[in-house]
Order: C-alpha cells, then sequence, then structure tokens
C-alpha cells in the first residue's frame, strides 16, 4: 500500500501545477517587490538600481506615514468591533428561535462586492440627498456635514461601511465556534449553579478563544491591508485624509508611474502584515490546548 | 407573540419562569432585530430607489415606496451599456476560475494528505503562508510580468491570479475533510489493484462532492466581487468584469439616481438569488473556511 501511495510520478502530477502556479503567481511577484524597491523605474523605460533609496525615502515620506496611520485606526477600529460582534454572537447561539435566519441576514452585505457596497454608501452620505442627512435634517438637525469632503471625518464615516461589511462574517465565525461547545457543559455549570453571564464569561469565552486570536488576526491584516472600498468612495481624499498603505501604493505606482516607490510601499506592507500576524500569534499563543471533554 | 415561537430547552436557573424569562428573551431578540435592521437598511434604500425617478428620490422621504415602480430604470441601464458584455464576462471568468481551482486544489489536498512523501508539509505550509501574503504586494509585479508574457488586458491573467489566490483557503476546507477520510477505503481499491489515479478520480473525488460545493461557493463569491486585478490588468471593454463595469458606467450617469440603483440591483441580484437558494451551504463554507485558521 505505501509503495502505491509514494509514486513520485503521481505525486508530481497531482502537486506540481498547482506549486507552480502558487510560485509564479504569489512567491516570485514577492521577491520582484522587495527588487524593484531597489531601483528608479517608471514601469515601461530602464530600471536604474539605487539601492535603499526607496525605502529610505519612505521613512521620511509624511503622506506614507499619514497613511499607515489611518491602516492602523482602521486595525483598531476593527478590533474593538470584534467585541461587539462576539456579543451579537453570543445572543444568537443562546438558543434563540429563528438564529438561522438572522445569521443570514447579517451575512448578506459580505456577499457584495465591494465596487456596489461603495457606491451604495456614497449615496448614503451624499451631502444634500444621502438618506444619512435627509434623516438627520428631519430629526432637526440643520447643516449637517459632507461627511465624505470633510478631511476630519472622512476616515471615520468609511470605517461604517467596511464595520458593516464584516460585521455577518465575524459574527458567523464566533457563532459556529459557539455551538461547537457540548450542551453539557453549559448544563454542568447551572446545576452548578452558574447564571447566564458567569456561563458567558468563564466557560463559553475561554472554549473560543482560539477562535477569537484567528479573527484578531484576520481583523487586524485584513485592514492593514485594506484597499477596495476606499478606493471607490473617496481615492484617499480630501487631500490624502483617507489614503491607506494600499491605496498610497496603487496611487505612487498606477498614477504617479513610480513603479521603484511603490514596489518599495509593497514590500513593506508585505512585511508589516506578516510581522503583524507572528506578534498577534506570539503574544497569543496558549501553551496547554482546552479539551472539550 | 414572541415568546410563544420560543424553545426554552433549559430554564436559566436565576430567573423565575415567566416574566423573567420572556423579559430577558425579549431583550434578545431586540438586539438581534437592531442589528438585522441596520445589515439590511441600506439594501432596502437602494431597491426604493432603483424603482423611482430623481424627483421621487429627492422630494419624498428616503424610505417611502416609489409612487410607482419604474422599471424601465432597469430596462435602460440593461440596453444602454456593456451590462450584458460585463455580466457574461463576470460568469465566464468566475467559473473557470472556480472549477480549475477546485480541481487542482482537490489534488494537492490529496498528494498532501494520503500519499506519502518527504516534501508534503513544506509543500502544505507554502500554500498556507501563502494566505497571509497581501495581494497589493504583488500587484505591481504580477502587471509587470503579464505585461511581458502578453497577458495584460486578457482574461487568462485574471483566471491565473484568482486560482493562485483562492488555493490556500481551497486547500484548507479540502484539507479537514481530506484527513477525516477512512484510510478502509484505500486499502480495499489497493488490494483490489486499483491504481492512484483511478482511486483518486473514481473513488475519492466523488466522496468529497459536499466539501467541494462549500468550496466552490466560496471561489465564486470571491471571484465574483474581485475589483483590484481587473482594474489593473483589464483596460478594454470586452474584458471587464461586473465589478469595474459597473464603476465606470455609473460615471456616466451621476445624476440618474434611479439609473445608479437599477444598475447596483442588477450586479448584486444574482448573488443575493444564490444565497436564496444556498444559504445554508454559503455560512457553512464561511465558517468552515474561516474557523480552522
Amino acid at each position: 500500500m505505501d509503495k502505491v501511495l509514494s509514486n513520485k510520478k503521481i505525486i508530481a502530477l497531482y502537486v506540481l501545477p498547482s506549486l507552480l502556479l502558487i510560485l509564479a503567481i504569489v512567491y516570485i511577484p514577492i521577491v520582484l517587490t522587495a527588487y524593484y524597491g531597489l531601483n528608479k523605474w517608471n514601469g515601461i523605460g530602464a530600471m536604474t538600481f539605487v539601492g535603499l533609496d526607496n525605502y529610505l525615502a519612505l521613512f521620511k515620506d509624511a503622506t506614507f506615514w499619514n497613511s499607515a496611520w489611518h491602516s492602523l485606526l482602521l486595525a483598531v477600529f476593527s478590533g474593538i468591533s470584534l467585541l461587539l460582534y462576539l456579543i451579537v454572537a453570543m445572543v444568537l447561539a443562546a438558543r434563540i428561535n429563528g438564529a438561522n435566519l438572522f445569521r443570514k441576514i447579517y451575512l448578506i452585505p459580505m456577499l457584495l462586492s465591494s465596487v456596489a457596497i461603495a457606491q451604495l454608501w456614497l449615496r448614503i452620505y451624499h451631502p444634500t440627498n444621502g438618506v444619512l442627512n435627509s434623516m438627520l435634517e428631519s430629526l432637526g438637525f440643520a447643516n449637517p456635514p459632507a461627511w465624505l469632503a470633510e478631511p476630519s471625518l472622512v476616515l471615520y464615516a468609511l470605517f461604517i461601511p467596511i464595520l458593516w461589511q464584516y460585521a455577518g462574517f465575524y459574527i458567523l465565525i464566533y457563532y459556529a465556534a459557539l455551538k461547537n461547545i457540548p450542551a453539557s457543559l453549559e448544563e454542568a455549570a447551572k446545576i452548578d449553579g452558574a447564571n447566564a453571564l458567569q456561563i458567558a464569561w468563564m466557560i463559553k469565552l475561554p472554549l473560543v478563544m482560539e477562535v477569537i486570536k484567528v479573527t484578531i488576526v484576520l481583523a487586524v491584516v485584513g485592514s492593514l491591508k485594506y484597499f477596495d472600498l476606499i478606493f471607490v468612495m473617496t481615492d484617499g481624499g480630501p487631500n490624502g485624509a483617507s489614503e491607506v498603505m494600499a491605496s498610497y501604493m496603487y496611487h505612487e505606482a498606477f498614477r504617479a508611474y513610480d513603479f521603484g516607490y511603490g514596489s518599495a510601499i509593497g514590500f513593506f506592507l508585505l512585511v508589516i502584515c506578516l510581522a503583524v500576524t507572528w506578534v498577534i500569534r506570539k503574544l497569543t499563543a496558549s501553551k496547554d490546548t482546552i479539551q472539550y471533554s | 407573540m414572541v415568546t410563544r415561537n420560543i424553545k426554552i430547552r433549559n430554564e436559566l436557573p436565576e430567573l423565575k419562569p415567566g416574566i423573567g424569562i420572556k423579559l430577558g428573551y425579549s431583550v434578545l431578540y431586540a438586539v438581534l432585530i437592531v442589528v438585522a435592521a441596520l445589515q439590511l437598511f441600506p439594501l432596502v434604500w437602494l431597491l426604493f430607489f432603483s424603482l423611482k425617478n430623481n424627483q421621487e428620490v429627492f422630494n419624498l422621504p428616503p424610505l417611502s415606496l416609489p409612487m410607482k415602480p419604474r422599471w424601465e430604470n432597469y430596462e435602460k441601464v440593461w440596453s444602454a451599456g456593456n451590462i450584458d458584455v460585463y455580466f457574461f464576462n463576470s460568469v465566464w471568468i468566475t467559473i473557470s476560475a472556480t472549477v480549475i481551482t477546485v480541481m487542482l486544489g482537490s489534488l494537492v489536498t490529496y498528494a498532501v494528505t494520503r500519499m506519502k512523501w518527504k516534501g508534503s508539509s513544506l509543500v502544505l505550509g507554502l500554500f498556507m503562508v501563502a494566505m497571509m501574503i497581501p495581494v497589493h504586494s504583488t500587484l505591481i509585479p504580477l502587471f509587470s510580468l503579464f505585461n511581458k508574457a502578453g497577458l495584460t488586458d486578457h482574461p487568462l491573467s485574471l483566471i491565473l491570479s484568482y486560482v493562485a489566490f483562492n488555493m490556500p483557503i481551497t486547500i484548507m476546507i479540502l484539507l479537514g475533510f481530506y484527513y477525516a477520510l477512512p484510510r478502509e477505503v484505500e486499502e480495499a481499491a489497493i488490494i483490489d489493484g486499483c491504481s492512484v489515479n483511478r482511486m483518486f478520480f473514481r473513488i475519492i473525488f466523488p466522496m468529497t462532492s459536499s466539501v467541494l460545493a462549500t468550496t466552490a461557493i466560496i471561489n465564486m463569491i470571491y471571484n465574483w466581487n474581485e475589483f483590484i486585478f481587473v482594474n489593473t490588468f483589464i483596460s478594454s471593454d470586452s474584458y471587464k468584469t461586473l465589478t469595474v463595469g459597473v464603476q465606470n458606467f455609473i460615471g456616466q450617469y451621476t445624476t440618474d439616481w434611479g439609473a445608479i440603483g437599477a444598475t447596483l440591483m442588477i450586479s448584486i441580484l444574482p448573488i443575493l438569488i444564490t444565497f436564496l437558494f444556498l444559504s445554508n451551504r454559503i455560512v457553512e463554507g464561511i465558517a468552515a473556511g474561516s474557523v480552522k485558521g
């Protein structure tokens, strides 16, 4: 049996197409990103090797640090919102009728394209005709702000649809994890006199900790590389007030035709995503794994 | 009315049966309903304004029904632009990328989980690490590689990218299922003189049909909504997909809200209809795809 299952030709036939593809589309481009970052290049003409110039310029570029700060803010907001999602999932998992229907409704925004969501929210935020400002006006607020044109507000106005888009996704993950906890544990705790809050805090929370860690990584890394919605809704504006790392990279490469500098940003983005993943995993690593039974 | 529908398997001990439980569950329901309303409200508003003309959009309260539904908005945008071309492109590119990903992913997962060879964990690791790599960090080199290969403005650039970037999550969802397959099936087949190819294609692959459906749905949602690759690699209208096509198309109708609403509805309806029929699978698929991370 082992002989049949270690047939080298078959293994190569099964693995190589995918392996070559992922090397060509994912791994080789990463190496090239790092390398392009060492060059001055407009994307068409010849490359000039400039060493670490692009990377050093990056550290002095105020626009870049602004965009990095915006990405970080989004990561923090997403991290905090996970707590809300967890609470909703706990309510949903409390043996309630219709839980299925609710979690399906929550998931709908996540299925839609970022472009459709962005175009829809552009209209929600429209200064005169948008649903938000018409409601504020009918509630008696005269002159509500033009949300996306206000440099001090635009970033937070963009966070709302992003959190809206992913709410159902995280609620679903938490719900699935909570449902995996055997009912017997909860029943045993009840017999011992624990109330609903104690059960949630002392029994359910520790048991879904592993999943919470995964979602923290997903939310933080996802925020650091966030792009689509911001690109469509504000294109980083007004005047860079909503620029994030990925959109700044896109603008430098495909608008300013500075592919070398864009690549340096792209490489920094990669390093920061991998580093953050590693740090969160280290910080939240638990030595003993919890067994359900 | 609400409480009649609630099944209480175990009464929470700290609450006296009766009014306390009713009140507690009503609060829980209120939370769930508020969240559901927040998730649905923007979409209901979109549906309403897609059936109105500008005068109705701007002068009536946002959530008022259209005086008479103006279906001509839909007729107008469907026949006026290239929406049908974009729509068809989205369909065939999504389906081909999904079929290739699921097929190749199954082969890799089989080789990694069921066959015996030295590099299997290294290869698996390469696929899993790729999940943490931001798409944006590969964008500039991919663009120049596709450019050199004559693949920019060619659908193949999209299909190759979709397959490579969806391969890791596909393998991850399949992994658990393949690990759980009983060894006896393979033993019996080998004793009967079955070759690996025959065993995989005739026995194992059909056994995975339920998890294949799940991975295929996840792939389809990602591919259908993908934006940045289309936006970067494709320039001619005849190859654009719905996400980017809609974005450009709306530019021509900046003042006609009914037309914009109808365009957005057309772009999200296929996903919503799919969700209506396959919601259980989609919910399970997303849960399975994320929790195991």
